[in-house]
């Protein structure tokens, strides 16, 4: 049932091609019905998954039998998360691509193939598969931002593609190692998962997967691709980017290289945990002196990703439970920031630097644009309330149990991280440049009527930013929601050797 | 040595089918077409030239006999077969891509040359004899020589014959002293006799000198660096199909007879290619011949503009990576090398005929003659996306497949302990920067704004046909690898492989 | 309206109006204001019954809801008031609406404004019921963001950079104690604030800290200590304790009096609770440990914002370093409570005690006075408000001055007044747990005396400024405005035992709970 959620994105796109050019309302609605399905779909996976259950598979045929590759969909509670997660930035970023008009059937055709590549990863469970699956997702992402991008547009996405590239080389390498190695005659995770891995070709072999998926999750210093990318998208594309791909990196450094090589795991853990704590500082950092809007939600991103990597490598079910919580919502979070971003202010203000837009009072201007910015700000601060709080609570606790000092410092960044916010929100929205006194605040204001002609925000942005926005809150007040899908899986066998901290 | 006529004339049927064509051709262009304009010409002989080639396909198929005659001269099994017929549809479609341009009014011997190389390489598959193969591989390589220079009134088709006919003389020179040294040595011309006269040789002086040359001639012939100068020159000037036949038939050909000699021939010989335990034999020489080919032929495509420049050097990448299969040295390896040769060749030839359709609408090569293909041809456009991301090794797609069935191979059967990573991170590795330049052929199609006012392109309609065949079957060989695989491994298992 | 659910109920009322007020229409935003004090005076009904039903004689945990919510951490929905929580409710519906009543009716943009400051209520409301981390926290912070806005949108001319400052400074605090619960939390698996004040008591606390957590080459008893750094420096921020108060100054003086009503009157206090409910108990021995850098801090708050209220030339700057000073008292008084002595000083700390909470009480009432005082001269005056430029204004506006004169001698302590009680007890407590603290302590009260008359002389009294001859008293609504603080001055100066019936439990079974 869940694989439709593949089928349906791919059909969506064959379909596009059929489509008439001039007629871009019939893409539009085409594309949305075809995100609406695969999000109804994963909702009606989710409630037809076994409370409790670990892995339910999908489907299961031989597709490559001389090498033992099976066509094997299957979902736990992290999978389900994220393909929940895919819906819902699917569905958004359609709402907020509705004014594409230029090449609008290829657009639409290239975002619902990259959809479906990024459904099929995280429900494959066969390893051969999750890397077509993940390699598919590379090129839609090219083309999305090279004909519809912005500021340095060919150069962010060729960047891009090169880096996934390379990271799905080094992917590959290990893949067909650890086949080999194995020597199982099989590509099933499960299979796999169940041998024993040779010390010495763990400790090579760990490293080269896991940091071949974490390039696309931002892992410092390899997320240089990240910023320029998501600068250079179009809205829906840095939606997606920051939303969804990059919890593929994450998801297949947590789904592959982790659960196959616990032993590398344990010899690498604390370099990569480091890693992710300077990624969170860092990016923290460059987004507090970004002049343009867009890459202050660019570097952010880096920054929240770093916690997802922390949580991964603290080992401890919580902390595991908070990365693939902050997965989730760092990608609701993100999605929104990049969405007012780049949808609503870039489209209609036509600059992005925070200064230029100090002097617009932009809140005035679009009152809705400012609440939702508000709103995906306080969340992406990580204030309780919002499923960013809960995420990185969690990922903290846990870090706290493994590598203390490093928790330490991650607070710092979270600090760092409301501070950048903050000042891209006042900059941005709520600039001061013609120093009005305290009484005549007037979101009317007569002096900053010179954008007046700024056409409204419309009802699909409006109905995207509230979905967007009631899905962060319902998961910051209420997780157990999600926590119940994920805290399960954690028992299936696939987990175990994680919670030994590496030892078999 | 007794043998009958009877049995040979049947069991090279398919050839004779395809030399009539060839004859046939000749004379139907200078009998029946006078004042028919050179398309309709082209279109007539592509036809027959079609026609031949499915039925050779069609005996081929309806009557199989088999049998190994004149000391290895003429080994016709149940997997040389196999491939003759898949050089006999890459003639077909070679024909068909034919059809689009008008470089010669020499249309009838433009397809009976076709034809002959077709030939010559059908015997080539099927020898295991030193001498058939040397005859056969100067068959192709004259055919190949005059169509290379057919397209008379451009001066770089001259050159890049010129080029090709010199490097070829050379490596025909090279190939000739290996393969009479090798003789002189063993005292034997059939390939098993060699291998079993060799083994437990020690390390002979003569005999490397011997291998080193044969591989050498190979080398020239499969464009490997470093022995591939002539290459870029070659399809950049030649008429483009006569490029697409070279990069696709004549490299399926090559390969497989590389294969055959160096597995059968040289067998024993090998050394090994293992990271840390090289010892010398024809293996390390393959090996260095492939890094040099993935490394040389990625890093000098990136700076190109001509595409069927860029092409070409993509040619030679791919070269290192079938090579890989061939080092492998495995009977495993078989069906990887071939799936990997016929899905590279399905492809290159896709990726021939689109640049043929444009050339022929904007009058070149260049990138930038491909822009804005997107919007002039959307279904052109698709195709050689699919061709190029199969190229660069994207899945779903064939290539992707075939790059991972050699690594995968050449890691299992190549060496203990995973001795060929070395190689195959390598190879991963380039690929992964060949990713570059393919997206820049892609870029101008879907990305730059379009040349000529958007005008449509204009295709013949069966060129167009063939195209979208070719990327179907790219597609579909990349979605069902096990098409060809479970072909390949039935065949194999006939052949008793 | 009782049952269990009158906590909860009377917390997310504001909230619920806060939503209601945005969907007005632009044309209706003139009702704003009615609806935004309507809603914000519904909990009062609930903090009456609270009150009418709360027994004072108990001193456990009343009202107590407990609900499931997020199982797998170990998250309850848990909330319940003891006396402390009930004085603070009722501090906050007293401060609150009295805020919104003194909010101009011209403000701009009324709807948000007002439904930010039901929301910041709700945020209230929660801090002072919220018995889990976790949902405490999430009231903690939040009533920040509210107040960020009202600074930030109606503050004064160096707004922004004000309400940046407030933000980032106590969003520092608040991580840093956000890190030490959760390091509480991955050795203990716990939340709750009861279950982490047993177990401290009992030792548990240590034992969990030392099996399951690491820092370093830190032993068990530094790693707490640590925590306890971190969460002091979340509270230290928010009350302020000198040196983190650097932030309050510029933002009371940027934001809207109204809006400083609020932060003075309600949300200082909420640092004030945060030592009581939460530090006191959970971490009793490394406050010992720290009490004389504490009592020596606490000290320096006192003097030294006494000393800089002096030196301010601006009535807002005054009033809120004069706002730190008296918090100094309260934290004078908390940690002195906590000195182990020798004798059994029981009376003398619940003399403390329960002056810290009553001081409490009493400088929110009196000090949200103040401000809303200084709004109304500023809104006379067009936003001057300088020491120095008024003169003489008793004879302009003799009520404004008689009314503003009496909450600045409940500021200072005025015996009758409400202000004198809590620092009477404090100083009575503290003097024979701390005398020299004490004794220096003195020399605050000395010159907040100074700087208060000060502000009688320049502004009330002496020759009349020519320049606001014409400014007019207070008016009929403004009388209504402040009528009722000016009552409760009195009422609580005179009756103190009203609030000191309702913490005393409290305060002794703290004591108890605190001297084992």
């Amino acid at each position: 049932m869940l694989a439709w959620t593949i089928y349906i994105s791919f059909i969506g796109a064959a379909a596009m091609t059929l489509l008439p050019g001039s007629r871009p309302q019939m893409a539009r609605v085409t594309a949305l019905l075809a995100a609406l399905g695969g999000l109804a779909i994963a909702l009606l996976g989710i409630l037809q998954h076994t409370p409790g259950g670990e892995i339910s598979t999908i489907t299961k045929l031989d597709w490559i039998p001389t090498l033992g590759i099976t066509l094997h969909f299957a979902a736990d509670g992290i999978s389900l998360v994220l393909v929940l997660l895919t819906g819902i930035a699917a569905v958004c970023g359609i709402l907020f691509s509705w004014n594409i008009e230029d090449r609008a059937k290829e657009f639409f055709a290239f975002y619902l193939a990259l959809i479906g590549g990024v459904y099929g990863v995280f429900l494959s469970f066969d390893l051969f598969l999750l890397f077509v699956f993940y390699e598919i997702a590379i090129i839609p992402k090219y083309f999305l931002i090279a004909i519809w991008g912005s500021t340095n547009r060919e150069y962010g996405a060729m960047k891009l593609a090169l880096y996934s590239f390379i990271g799905s080389a080094m992917v590959l390498v290990g893949l067909i190692a650890t086949y080999v190695v194995a020597g199982a005659h099989t590509f099933d995770l499960l299979e796999l998962a169940k041998f024993p891995f040779p010390k010495t070709f763990q400790h090579w072999a760990f490293p080269l997967v896991f940091v071949g998926f974490a390039i696309l999750a931002g892992l410092w210093p390899f997320h240089t691709w990240a910023p320029t990318g998501h600068v250079a998208a179009p809205t829906a594309a840095s939606m997606l980017l920051a939303g969804v791909v990059m919890k593929l990196g994450a998801y297949g450094a947590l789904r592959v290289a982790m659960t196959l090589f616990p032993l590398g795991l344990d010899a690498w853990r604390n370099v990569i945990a480091a890693l992710a704590v300077i990624g969170i500082i860092y990016g923290a950092l460059v987004a507090l002196v970004q002049k343009d809007f867009k890459f202050v939600i660019g570097y952010s991103s880096v920054s929240h990703m770093g916690f997802v990597l922390l949580g991964m490598m603290t080992l401890s079910q919580i902390g595991l439970s908070g990365a693939v919580l902050q997965m989730f919502s760092h990608g609701i979070i993100a999605g929104l920031l990049f969405a007012v971003v780049g949808r609503m202010v870039y489209e209609r203000a036509h600059t992005r630097e925070l200064a230029a837009l100090e002097g617009m009072h932009l809140s005035k201007v679009m009152p809705f644009a400012a609440v939702t910015f508000v709103i995906a700000c306080v969340a992406s601060m990580g204030l309780p309330g919002f499923s960013g709080f809960v995420a990185e609570l969690q990922v903290i606790v846990g870090a706290w149990k493994t590598f203390p000092a490093l928790a330490i410092v991650a607070g710092i960044g979270i600090v760092i991280g409301a501070a950048y916010t903050l000042r891209a929100l006042m900059k941005s929205f709520f600039g001061d440049a013609t120093g009005i006194s305290s009484t005549s605040y007037d979101f009317k204001n007569e002096n900053a009527d010179a954008l007046e002609h700024i056409p409204a925000i419309t009802f699909p942005e409006k109905l995207g930013a509230t979905i967007l926005i009631v899905t962060t809150f319902v998961i910051g007040i209420y997780p157990q929601l999600l926590l119940n899908l994920i805290m399960p899986s954690f028992n299936s066998p696939l987990m175990q050797p994680l919670w030994k901290g590496g030892q078999p | 040595m007794n043998f009958n006529y009877a049995e040979i004339v049947k069991l090279i049927l398919p050839e004779t089918i395809v030399v009539i064509t060839a004859l046939a051709a000749l004379l139907f262009d200078l009998a029946m077409m006078r004042g028919k304009t050179v398309h309709q010409r082209s279109s007539r002989l592509a036809a027959l030239a079609g026609l031949g080639s499915v039925l050779a396909i069609l005996c081929i198929w309806l009557t199989p006999s088999y049998g190994n005659l004149l000391n290895g001269m003429l080994v016709v099994d149940p997997l040389t077969q196999f491939v003759k017929q898949i050089l006999l549809g890459l003639t077909i479609f070679t024909g068909i891509i034919s059809i689009q341009t008008k470089f010669t009014p020499h249309v009838g011997e433009y397809f009976a040359l076709l034809l002959l190389a077709t030939v010559g390489m059908m015997f080539l598959v099927s020898s295991e004899n030193l001498l058939m193969i040397f005859v056969a591989l100067e068959l192709i390589s004259l055919s190949l020589y005059v169509m290379v220079a057919f397209k008379k009134e451009s001066i770089q088709s001259a050159e890049a014959a010129l080029k090709y006919f010199l490097f070829g003389g050379m490596s025909a020179a090279f190939t000739l002293f290996g393969l009479s040294l090798i003789y002189g040595l063993s005292g034997e011309i059939k390939l098993s006799a060699i291998a079993a006269t060799i083994v437990g040789q020690g390390p002979d002086p003569l005999f490397l000198l011997a291998l080193v040359m044969t591989l050498i001639g190979f080398g020239f012939k499969i464009a490997a660096a470093p022995f591939h100068l002539w290459a870029p020159d070659a399809y950049q000037g030649a008429p483009t199909p006569t490029a697409s036949f070279i990069a696709a038939g004549s490299k399926v050909a090559s390969f497989f007879i590389l294969a055959k000699i160096v597995w059968i021939g040289f067998n024993g010989a090998g050394g090994s290619g293992a990271w840390h335990g090289f010892g010398s034999g024809w293996i390390p020489i393959l090996a260095t011949m492939a890094t040099l080919s993935m490394v040389l032929g990625n890093l000098a495509a990136i700076s190109q503009t001509s595409v069927k420049r860029l092409l070409a050097y993509s040619a030679i990448a791919h070269g290192g990576y079938a090579l890989i299969a061939v080092i492998t040295n495995h009977r495993e390896a078989v069906s990887s090398l071939l799936y990997y040769v016929v899905t590279y060749a399905i492809t290159v030839l896709g990726a021939f005929a689109v640049v043929t359709v444009v050339e022929h609408n904007t009058k070149g090569d260049k990138l930038s003659d491909f822009a804005g293909l997107s919007r002039r041809s959307p279904v052109l456009a698709g195709c050689m996306m699919i061709f190029m991301l199969s190229l660069a090794g994207i899945p779903p797609l064939a290539g992707f497949f075939g790059k991972f069935y050699v690594f995968a191979d050449a890691l299992r059967y190549g060496a203990k302990d995973l001795g060929l990573l070395w190689l195959v991170i390598l190879a991963i590795g380039t690929s992964a920067i060949s990713l570059y330049y393919y997206l820049q052929v892609l870029k101008q199609i879907y990305v730059a704004p379009s040349v000529d006012g958007g005008l449509k392109i204009d295709t013949a309609f069966p060129v167009q046909a063939a195209i979208v065949v070719l990327a179907g079957a790219v597609l579909l060989l990349g979605c069902l690898p096990n098409l060809l695989v479970g072909k390949l491994l039935a065949v194999l298992q006939r052949t008793g492989m | 309206m009782s049952g269990p659910f009158l906590i909860s109920l009377l917390t997310f009322t504001p909230l619920l109006g806060g939503l209601v007020l945005l969907t007005l229409k632009r044309e209706e935003q003139k009702l704003a204001r009615i609806f935004a004090i309507i809603f914000s005076l519904i909990p009062a009904i609930g903090v009456l019954a609270l009150w009418s039903k709360f027994s004072n004689g108990e001193a456990g945990l009343q009202f107590s809801e407990r609900h499931p919510w997020i199982p797998s951490l170990g998250i309850e929905y848990f909330v319940g008031i003891d006396g402390l929580g009930l004085l603070m409710m009722l501090l906050t519906t007293i401060v609150v609406p009295f805020a919104l009543f003194s909010t101009s009716k011209e403000i701009a943009n009324p709807k948000i404004h007002f439904a930010l400051y039901l929301f910041l209520q709700t945020g209230l409301y929660g801090t002072f019921t919220a018995l889990n981390f976790f949902h405490w926290f999430i009231f903690w912070e939040l009533s920040l963001v509210p107040a960020f806005f009202l600074i930030k949108l109606w503050g004064g001319p160096e707004r922004t950079r004000a309400a940046y400052q407030f933000f980032v400074y106590t969003l520092l605090g608040s991580v840093a104690m956000l890190l030490a619960f959760l390091a509480i939390f991955s050795a203990t698996g716990v939340f709750d604030f009861i279950q982490l004040a047993d177990a401290a008591r009992s030792g548990a606390l240590a034992a969990a800290v030392e099996n399951k957590l690491t820092l370093g080459s830190f032993s068990a008893e530094q790693i707490l200590f640590i925590l306890f750094l971190g969460v002091l420096l979340g509270f230290a921020v928010k009350v302020p304790l000198f040196p983190f108060h650097t932030w309050l100054p510029a933002t009371y003086a940027e934001a809207p009096s109204s809006v400083s009503m609020t932060l003075t009157g309600v949300m200082s206090k909420m640092g004030v609770y945060g030592f009581l409910r939460i530090l006191l108990p959970i971490f009793p021995e490394q406050m010992r440990a720290a009490l004389t850098p504490l009592l020596w801090l606490a000290v320096a708050t006192i003097v030294f914002s006494a000393y800089a209220a002096y030196a301010q030339k601006d009535l807002k700057r005054i009033i809120a370093y004069s706002s730190i000073n008296h918090l100094g008292y309260c934290l004078l008084g908390l940690f002195a409570v906590m000195k182990s002595t020798e004798g059994d000083l029981l009376s003398e700390k619940a003399a403390a005690l329960n002056g810290v909470i009553l001081q409490m009480f009493n400088h929110g009432i009196t000090a949200s006075a103040l401000f809303c005082f200084v709004g109304i001269l500023e809104k006379r005056s067009g936003g001057i408000r300088g020491l120095n430029d008024f003169g003489g204004l008793r004879k302009v506006a003799p009520v404004f001055c008689g009314l503003m004169g009496i909450s600045i001698f409940s500021s200072l302590g005025l015996p009758g007044l409400n202000g004198f009680v809590g620092e009477f007890l404090i100083f009575k407590g503290v003097f024979s747990l701390a005398s020299w603290a004490a004794a220096i302590s003195t020399l605050g009260l000395l010159i907040t005396a100074i700087f208060l008359l000060t502000i009688l002389q320049k502004v009330f009294s002496g020759p009349v400024n020519q320049k606001w001859a014409g400014l007019s008293d207070l008016t009929k609504t403004e009388r209504l405005t402040v009528a009722p603080a000016i009552a409760l001055m009195f009422l609580f100066g005179i009756f103190p035992q009203f609030l000191i019936g309702i913490i005393n439990p409290t305060v002794v079974a703290m004591l108890q709970r605190l001297n084992f």
